[in-house]
């Protein structure tokens, strides 16, 4: 095609947006701002908050609090990340955090040398193995039954805390495993494994999803499932793929929290973890609607939702208005996050700023004469 | 209001009921309206014309209340306007059909005519009352439907007819029609006009977008034209002709219209027929959709679908890409029996299909040109074997500059694009997968005639290198230039394969659509 070059967006000047506004329009813009000024305002009330120590060849301080708490809930958002992209979401993943710990913990404490690392191995295999299992049901339920993803996932997330139940038969198991004890509650590297293996499952995960089409696609079935359909995207495939990530990494959460108290509590490990996943996925920027996704966004979600609860404990926020006090906070962040809010807030800032000269300023028009 | 009936030219002392001054509107990275004004009458219909992205469908949404002006003014009736939102232009007596059409599929018909205004009784909605009166506004419209079934159940045509006759009953004294023409027959055309200028004869002010000459010289009185999101005049429709028109849009004096005009009918000569044809189908057919048909399509032709709205011609070619399932006949692919479950079957045997409804069945509206683009190649290959990410730029970059879609930025999302260059993309990406079989639904729906002289060559170089092209359009003299045979449809049933040589005729066909006589 040869169109002549004298026309069209060929003359047109861009609209370069300056520095600044392109920094605020950048999706991990308003997240990162948050987390560090939530992070700062503690340092009012926590002088030492941002320090750290070393003790023992081991890192410790609020920060390294804040990730190693944080950790499971990271992992969790983290498949919840890919499951609402498609325009799904995942309640069961709390059942799942429970009865993944219930799971390990049993086999540990049966086992004859529950120290050893066949026996950690063989349970971590276990419980993987098993909330593979649940991640396929979901993701059947869903691709295969057309089952409305929050109907699919709400009977495992009843099911499962039962079934979490059972297995423990309603009391908190304890182990004593030092190789199990490694997972939550232990150090490599100066730094807590947890930290080290959520933030594995994190580069793993972006990896995968942005360097081979994964994301693409995901991307694609969310954001237009009919469209996507006629171009030949396997829609099917990929939703069981995102379901069984999704349980897998809430295990792997049920693993870390199990592990780091060394027992398993079927009623309460995981308990609502669900919900503050789906909220990390939103703060950090992710459409409950599906389509795009990002996964950085999440980890400054999940962050966020953890500093929030670190500081509510170290500002001693009174334990009957924690809740309202988190979701004020929660309520400013998405208000913040919502283009419609800032322009009505800029729009009562300066009132018509760009008030129209009246007069025919610029206009070339020909007048018409009858 | 008593106008005198008949086009009118606006006196100098007449004052516009919607003026524009100035005005300018960025989006990061693109100046869509530098400048632009533009002034209605009472009583005029108006062309709004420019090419694909020249910035039309923006300075309708500014005029309206979707996008504020970054610098201008809107006045109706003299006195100066900021809408913040377009509830507030339609409460000012605007009435705007834009150009994706914005209702809710899964709400029947008479629901999305009357949405917002539901007669009532005793608070609650008149169910009875309500579709009473959708009723009569579909018939008002010379349409016939069934008012109580959800507007998915039509097809984009119909769903464009719907979201005008809502607009119209609107009692407004602006009426904004954004592209109403793109994807409708003659007939429709001729009833929207007729429509158009009783509306008009009441005294409303009517700006009408779209890019056919034909009907710009057919209805309108006064023409404003933007290039290149600058205001390039106001003219009266009999300054100007379509030469001159042309020239204005394009800004250019090469083109001359004949040369757009003149496509090289058929220019590739009908193939000679192989022994086995590329597909066949044979008592093809769908309960509710198509009635069984019999198609043979060999490599290097290209087959018409003509036929009135809801004719079918959609649902005939979605079983040929197993977009639907037949669930009567067969198909042969290169003489093998096949059963076509799904689209991924069908792109498997090398066929793609471009379908009409770009919004809701092609594109994946948040991500980019180039993900669009490469989004069916990459498809087929599975997410395992990804384009590299300088192969997908590659590819990108190539189709941007030949179908000339702007901005030619690959990175942009698709949402922003103009209508017509969105409709670029979707070809782009099925053109690259090089198909053997290309099914295009309203390929041209919304392109410049520039643009639409150049895809039209592209489907005739494809079929001359051997493509089978099945070419389906709303606008016969379209498909008769580039069809070998053409496939009739009526009441969704194949009536008549006919050989384009000796030329059809337009009449020859609507003849055929109209007795269904097969020859
Ligand atoms: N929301 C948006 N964000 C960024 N760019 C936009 C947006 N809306 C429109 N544009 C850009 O503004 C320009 C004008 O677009 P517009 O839709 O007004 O064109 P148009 O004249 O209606 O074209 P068409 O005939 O294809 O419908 C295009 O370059 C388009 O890419
Ligand atoms: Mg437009």
């Amino acid at each position: 095609m040869t169109p002549p070059d004298d026309i069209g967006a060929g003359g047109r000047r861009p609209a370069r947006a300056p520095g600044a506004r392109r920094l605020t329009r950048h999706r991990l813009f308003w997240p990162a701002t948050f987390l560090a000024s939530l992070l700062l305002g503690n340092v009012a009330f926590t002088h030492d908050f941002f320090a750290v120590r070393v003790q023992n060849g081991h890192l410790y301080g609020s920060l390294i609090d804040i990730l190693q708490f944080g950790a499971p809930l990271i992992l969790v958002s983290l498949g919840m990340t890919l499951v609402i992209a498609t325009r799904g979401i995942d309640l069961s993943v709390g059942s799942t955090v429970a009865i993944a710990g219930a799971l390990a913990c049993e086999h540990i404490a049966t086992a004859k040398d529950p120290g050893s690392l066949p026996t950690v191995l063989s349970a971590i295999t276990l419980a993987v193995g098993v909330a593979a299992a649940i991640g396929l049901l979901n993701g059947l339920l869903v691709a295969r039954l057309y089952v409305q993803p929050i109907v699919a996932t709400l009977v495992l997330m009843v099911a499962g805390r039962g079934v979490a139940q059972l297995i423990t038969d309603g009391q908190i198991i304890s182990v004593s495993s030092s190789a199990y004890k490694m997972i939550g509650g232990g150090y490599w590297l100066t730094l807590p494994f947890a930290v080290l293996l959520a933030a594995a499952l994190v580069a793993v995960t972006s990896f995968v999803t942005r360097r081979t089409a994964l994301g693409m696609l995901i991307e694609s079935v969310g954001g237009n499932p009919v469209a996507s359909r006629l171009v030949g995207v396997r829609a099917a495939g990929l939703l069981v793929m995102v379901y069984v990530v999704s349980a897998v990494c809430a295990a792997v959460a049920g693993l870390m929290i199990s592990s780091n108290v060394s027992s398993a509590d079927g009623n309460n490990a995981g308990l609502w973890i669900e919900l503050d996943a789906i909220l990390a996925v939103v703060i950090g920027g992710t459409a409950l609607t599906g389509g795009r996704f990002s996964v950085g966004g999440t980890v400054l979600g999940a962050l966020i939702i953890q500093t929030l609860s670190t500081t509510i404990y170290t500002l001693g926020v009174p334990p009957e208005t924690t809740l309202v006090f988190k979701a004020l906070v929660v309520m400013a962040v998405c208000l913040v996050q919502s283009p419609a809010f800032r322009a009505r807030l800029s729009r009562r800032r300066r009132p018509a700023a760009s008030a129209p000269a009246v007069g025919d300023a610029g206009v070339r028009q020909q007048e018409v004469h009858p | 209001m008593a106008a005198p009936p008949g086009p009118r030219t606006p006196t100098r002392t007449d004052q516009p009921v919607l003026q524009a001054r100035g005005i300018r509107k960025a989006f990061p990275g693109v100046l869509a309206l530098d400048g632009v004004g533009l002034r209605l009458f009472p009583g005029e219909v108006h062309a709004l014309m420019g090419e694909n992205g020249a910035g039309k469908s923006t300075l309708i949404k500014v005029l309206t209340g979707v996008h504020p002006p970054d610098e201008g003014s809107v006045s109706v009736d003299g006195s100066l306007q900021r809408f913040a939102e377009p509830l507030e232009a339609q409460h000012a007596g605007i009435s705007t059909v834009y150009q994706e059409v914005n209702l809710c599929p899964n709400l029947s018909v008479a629901e999305n005519l009357l949405v917002g205004r539901e007669p009532r009784r005793l608070g609650l909605i008149h169910w009875s009352a309500l579709y009473a009166r959708a009723a009569r506004l579909i018939t008002e419209l010379e349409l016939d439907l069934d008012v109580r079934l959800p507007l998915s159940a039509y097809s984009l045509a119909v769903q464009q007819l719907v979201a005008i006759a809502r607009a119209v009953d609107l009692e407004a004294k602006v009426l904004i029609l954004d592209e109403p023409t793109s994807s409708l027959d003659r007939d429709e055309v001729a009833q929207l006009f007729s429509l158009v200028r009783r509306l008009r004869d009441r005294g409303v002010a009517i700006l009408f977008v779209t890019h056919f000459l034909d009907q710009v010289f057919d209805l309108c009185d006064r023409v404003t034209v933007l290039r290149g999101g600058r205001l390039e005049g106001e003219y009266r429709i009999d300054e100007l002709t379509p030469v001159t028109l042309v020239h204005r849009m394009v800004g250019s004096e090469l083109r001359t219209l004949d040369e757009l005009a003149e496509t090289s009918r058929t220019a590739s000569a009908a193939p000679v027929p192989a022994e086995t044809p590329f597909l066949s189908a044979r008592g093809l057919a769908r309960s509710g959709a198509v009635q069984p048909y019999d198609l043979d399509i060999h490599r290097g032709e290209v087959i018409g679908l003509a036929g009135l709205l809801g004719s079918g011609r959609t649902e005939a070619a979605r079983l040929l890409f197993g977009a639907d399932h037949a669930d009567a006949g067969g198909l042969r692919i290169n003489g093998e029996r096949t059963d076509l479950r799904s689209p991924r079957a069908a792109i498997a045997r090398r066929i793609a299909f471009c379908s009409e409804n770009r919004k809701a069945e092609g594109l994946i509206a948040e991500l980019t040109v180039r993900e669009n683009i490469v989004l069916a190649l990459q498809a087929a290959r599975g997410w395992a074997r990804p384009l590299s990410r300088a192969r997908q730029d590659e590819i990108a970059a190539r189709w941007t500059e030949v179908l000339d879609i702007r901005p030619a930025d690959p990175e942009a999302q698709v949402r922003n694009l103009s209508g017509g260059n969105q409709q670029k993309v979707l070809l782009a990406r099925w053109l690259l997968t090089d198909p053997e079989l290309l099914i295009l639904d309203e390929p041209t729906r919304g392109i410049d005639i520039g643009a639409k002289t150049e895809i039209q060559k592209l489907v005739t170089r494809l079929a001359s290198e051997g493509t089978a092209v099945v070419f389906i359009s709303a606008e016969i003299e379209e498909v008769l230039r580039l069809s070998h045979r053409v496939g009739v449809l009526r009441d969704h049933r194949l009536v008549a394969t006919l050989l384009n040589d000796p030329p059809l005729t337009p009449d020859r066909i609507l003849g055929t659509i109209a007795t269904g006589a097969t020859s």
